[in-house]
């Protein structure tokens, strides 16, 4: 598995996904040969996923963030699947999770101010199937939000 | 900021894969390398873009249970509410802390190596926090991100 080179070359990227093959071998204290066989190891055994770029919503005018925590009506055998595959049709919803708990499905909603929320409620989610009941939570600030993992 | 469709395509690609080079982008698009830079640092210039992020297998770097946790404070107050903001954003097993509005105060995303390992970290660092009142936990089944209304 990982050793404490491969963990320190993660938490490096983990920080800054943008530096390069030479920067990293400096910071580990190999070459830069070495920390590409490691990099391509890591891609290869599915741990490094490569990267992504993180949307600020709020900057193209989606000023409202509601976490709706859903419970499904589970005397229908279909209803994750079916209430999953209709979800992924509203544009809005950013995130669909699943969860064991209290809540069965979580929605990450955004809309560009309450009316437009208000709108996306009533039509989009509210004529979703099976859902038995809905909490919503509106999101007031993000105070962290870099998912890193504590490796 | 306004978007026309090139831009809307861009950040559909990125949002899934920021690794490519600007001269891959602009083949998918149907720009040039300079045409294909310039629009996404016009995009970063106006925080559309916020960064990047590292994709990890978290379950094969040993991280196999995600945890939210809903959480109430007993005691309310803004001195309140910043101690415990600093206190939950420093422990590193918490990925996310959302303030929000409704039937809790803050969210919060915990990842663990197994549930023992989370109970740890309930009992240990969360729950001995000053103010902390009621606390709901949902263990995550499964996650997928949408890209959204781009």
């Amino acid at each position: 598995m990982l050793d404490d080179i491969d963990r320190h070359l993660l938490r490096l990227l983990q920080s800054d996904p943008s530096r390069g093959v030479p920067d990293l071998a400096q910071a580990v204290g190999g070459t830069p040969a070495r920390v590409s066989r490691r990099l391509d190891r890591l891609r290869d055994a599915g741990i490094f996923l490569g990267s992504h770029a993180v949307i600020n919503w709020r900057a193209l005018g989606y000023d409202v963030a509601v976490s709706l925590r859903i419970t499904l009506d589970k005397t229908v055998a279909r209803a994750f699947d079916d209430f999953i595959q209709a979800a992924r049709s509203v544009p809005e919803v950013i995130e669909i999770q699943t969860f064991l708990g209290r809540v069965d499905v979580r929605l990450s909603v955004i809309a560009r101010d309450l009316p437009d929320y208000q709108r996306i409620y009533r039509d989009d989610i509210l004529t979703l199937p099976h859902i038995a009941d809905i909490e919503a939570l509106m999101t007031v600030a993000s105070v962290k939000s870099d998912e890193s993992l504590p490796l | 900021m306004t978007l026309d469709d090139i831009d809307r395509a861009l950040l559909r690609i990125l949002s899934r894969n920021a690794d490519q080079s600007t001269k891959q982008l602009g083949q998918k698009l149907g720009l040039s390398q300079p045409a294909t830079w310039r629009r996404i640092r016009r995009l970063q210039d106006a925080g559309v873009i916020a960064g990047r992020k590292l994709m990890l297998d978290a379950e094969k770097v040993g991280f196999g249970v995600t945890v939210f946790l809903g959480v109430k404070l007993a005691t309310k107050g803004r001195v309140s509410l910043e101690d415990f903001e600093r206190a939950v954003s420093a422990i590193p097993e918490i990925q996310t802390v959302d303030h929000v509005l409704g039937l809790y105060d803050y969210r919060l995303r915990v990842v663990a190596r197994d549930l023992a390992d989370f109970e740890r970290v309930l009992r240990r660092r969360i729950m001995t926090m000053p103010g902390v009142g009621d606390v709901e936990a949902n263990v995550l089944l499964s996650e997928e991100r949408r890209p959204g209304p781009i």
